[in-house]
């Protein structure tokens, strides 16, 4: 997919001036947000398990050589075939190559993040196949031509009201209100395609090292028909997913599917051991992993970056973040939003290109605390800011006289020492008086002209704490 | 008891009456007080903005400043958590200064973190004669809650005040987009996060709105007086002062 991360500030003004998108993300907070924190705080045990977690995450990370490989001669052992791709371009040609090989015409797919990396079903529609999403949500997201809005929800942007209209204008037939007969409908459109379809395209979970087997987590038995309806299975995922043994999938089960809608376990959990073999009564012929870097050795490379790649998509620090709540998904200009896509975005694609990203923070936390396996996301905002400010090895020139830098440096000045702080009180009182209506400030003048766009700003004291201190505070409040 | 206190350089330029309350609570508390003169901001601008350069000659100032003093009390979660949790990790690649700022760390707390947790504060003197009984509610700083873990103790506090009501208001715990530059680099997203905490804070039905940092309040107050509320928004140590009187 093509990065428009540079669009960041025209796209999240748009997202806020769209009451539909304001309402439906606001909801995030009542809904997935408090689900987690429920669900969470109902688990016994739940920060050992987080604890427990990241040490897996981080030991398979460090160790992600050995671990890829096992994994690979683990698959290959049960009848399938393994391809590691370097970027998105190779893995798509394997797709592609694949496909027509086999002379496939319809496909089906099982959400898959990574997929989206690659911008695939453009590339298999211009290929002359038709890929259908099989996940509700994305395929509303694919009628609509859009990208996901979230990792787990990816249209949760759209009402009610507009998947009706979607659904009457795009499928025909009347129109309908009712969630369970909108459902209904798209369901009986997927399942021709299901019958129909010559290849089955899905995302991964977790690849365990241990026995090779996929892991995918879905809602919607989706993910089971598309691993085991069409002939072919292709699974895509990102090198990051492998864990060592199947025994810690009861950990990663629980953390994910809690973190991301507060249930106890989903609908389905699916494991794919290989295409099915000579006494099975179902599965595909053939099974195909692709294990996909695109960047993500970047992430490796650099030892302050690297738990990142903890990350096991549960979306979590999206629903938990403010910004997100209000700039929605599509702002990020890219396949991941919110919290860990202002992180992993410009990582994966660029830096300086993508440099209003990692900005786009308050630094509330929140994330951070959501984050079932404690990825610390404010942490590697700043590290990713350094970088910019400081021209680290991501960005590799400063971005000088930026809004940031102009504003640091100047502020530097002032508070140095405690006689610029006095002089920058004196000049701050001299300049805020033209500017003072009622005793505040009502209109400051660029960089910070935004803040008087909604607020109010103090004026400054005309006797400094630091002077009060020296004539002595006396025991009784001298305002008011 | 001794303690020295880091005003904040917001509170010194903005908000003195504060820091003048901070000081009279922690003196009728038997807490002898001094203010080294030296002092200017911790640096949180410039770290949070990635320009960790700039932070270190600050991060440098207050260590001179204050590392002999018995405690550090601060009137800011925020500034509190730049000095125990970032600056350390400031200084990560120089061990010896790193190790002398975990030093400084364990003796730096946050107000009402000194009051409850270090002084063992359970009662307010004096809070019980106040004619007149005013309803707060209370916003979390996104630093005290998160890097300090500090939820508890601001609201022992104020629930030990006879003449004040605490209504919690929905979602105290979300950011209310101050964020320092985010909220001049952001100025749409982070008044877009002001509106929702004024929402809270109105559906709440208090008539003031407290906190223990001056730059959640410069924010929050900015936009209850654009949008013409007269909620008020004080400062915890204001309010234990005035009830302390």
């Amino acid at each position: 997919m093509e990065p428009r991360t540079k669009d960041f500030k025209q796209e999240a003004a748009k997202a806020l001036a769209d009451a539909t998108i304001q309402k439906n993300m606001q909801n995030l907070y009542g809904g997935f947000f408090k689900a987690r924190e429920r669900a969470a705080d109902e688990t016994p045990g739940w920060e050992a398990m987080q604890d427990r977690a990241r040490e897996i995450k981080a030991h398979t990370i460090e160790h992600l050589d050995y671990y890829l490989d096992k994994a690979s001669r683990n698959v290959e052992k049960s009848g399938g075939t393994v391809f590691f791709a370097t970027n998105a371009e190779d893995a798509t040609r394997y797709v592609l190559d694949l496909a027509i090989s086999r002379g496939v015409k319809t496909i089906i797919k099982s959400k898959s993040m990574i997929s989206e990396e690659m911008g695939l079903n453009e590339k298999l529609e211009e290929a002359g196949m038709e890929p259908v999403e099989t996940d509700l949500g994305e395929y509303l997201i694919q009628l609509r031509d859009e990208t996901p809005y979230h990792i787990i929800a990816p249209a949760i942007h759209l009402s009610k009201d507009q998947v009706s209209d979607l659904l009457h204008e795009k499928l025909g037939g009347p129109r309908y209100d009712r969630a369970e007969d909108l459902t209904r409908l798209a369901r009986d459109h997927l399942r021709t395609k299901f019958i129909e379809a010559d290849m089955g395209i899905t995302g991964a979970n977790f690849l365990v090292a241990d026995t090779g087997s996929l892991v995918l987590v879905t809602n919607e038995g989706n993910g089971r028909m598309c691993t085991s309806m069409p002939k072919i299975h292709v699974a895509i995922m990102g090198m990051e997913k492998v864990v060592p043994a199947l025994e810690d999938m009861g950990i990663f089960l629980r953390l994910l599917i809690r973190s991301a809608t507060g249930q106890r376990l989903s609908s389905y959990v699916t494991m794919v051991n290989g295409p099915r073999n000579d006494d099975d009564l179902d599965g595909p012929e053939e099974f195909h992993l692709i294990i996909v870097d695109n960047g993500r050795s970047k992430i490796l490379a650099d030892p302050a970056m690297r738990e990142a790649l903890y990350c096991i998509r549960c979306g979590a620090c999206l629903n938990a973040c403010p910004v997100y709540r209000k700039v929605g998904g599509h702002s990020y200009g890219w396949v991941y939003s919110g919290p860990i896509g202002a992180v992993i975005s410009p990582m994966l694609t660029s830096v300086p290109e993508a440099k209003d990203l990692p900005y786009a923070s308050s630094l509330c936390g929140a994330c951070r605390e959501s984050c079932p396996v404690k990825i610390d996301l404010p942490r590697l905002l700043i590290h990713l800011r350094s970088d910019l400010a400081e021209g680290g090895p991501h960005s590799g020139k400063r971005s000088r006289f930026s809004s940031e830098f102009v504003m640091v440096k100047a502020w530097r000045l002032l508070v140095s020492r405690p006689w610029t702080l006095r002089l920058g009180n004196r000049l701050a009182r001299l300049f805020q008086f033209p500017l003072a209506k009622d005793g505040k400030l009502r209109k400051l003048p660029p960089p910070i002209s935004g803040w008087t766009r909604y607020r109010t700003f103090p004026m400054v004291t005309t006797r400094l704490f630091r002077d009060r201190w020296i004539r002595g505070i006396q025991d009784k409040t001298s305002h008011e | 008891m001794n303690a020295s206190l880091f005003v904040t350089c917001v509170v010194d330029q903005f908000y003195p009456e504060v820091g003048e309350s901070t000081v009279r609570v922690l003196r009728r508390l038997g807490v002898t007080v001094d203010f080294p003169q030296s002092q200017t901001c911790c640096g949180q601008p410039a770290y949070n903005s990635g320009f960790l350069s700039d932070a270190k000659p600050l991060a440098h100032n207050f260590l001179e400043t204050f590392e002999n003093a018995d405690a550090i009390v601060i009137p800011s979660g925020s500034c509190a958590a730049m000095i125990r949790v970032f600056y350390p990790d400031l200084f990560d690649d120089e061990p010896k200064i790193a190790s002398r700022m975990r030093e400084l760390s364990a003796k730096t707390f946050e107000f009402t973190e000194y009051l409850v947790d270090h002084l063992g504060v359970s009662e307010i003197p004096g809070s019980g004669n106040a004619s007149s009984t005013l309803s707060v509610t209370y916003h979390e700083g996104c630093h005290l809650r998160r890097e300090l873990g500090v939820t508890t103790q601001p609201r022992k506090l104020i629930r030990a005040l006879d003449s004040v009501d605490l209504l919690e208001m929905g979602q105290a715990d979300v950011c209310c987009g101050f964020g320092g530059m985010f909220s001049v680099k952001y100025p749409d997203i982070s008044a877009g996060m002001l509106s929702d905490k004024i929402r809270n804070i109105d559906e709440s039905g208090a008539n003031a709105v407290v906190s223990c940092d001056s730059t959640c309040l410069m924010q929050i107050s900015g936009g209850l007086e654009q949008t013409g509320m007269n909620t008020r928004a004080i400062h915890i140590a204001q309010i234990l002062d005035e009830a302390m009187q």
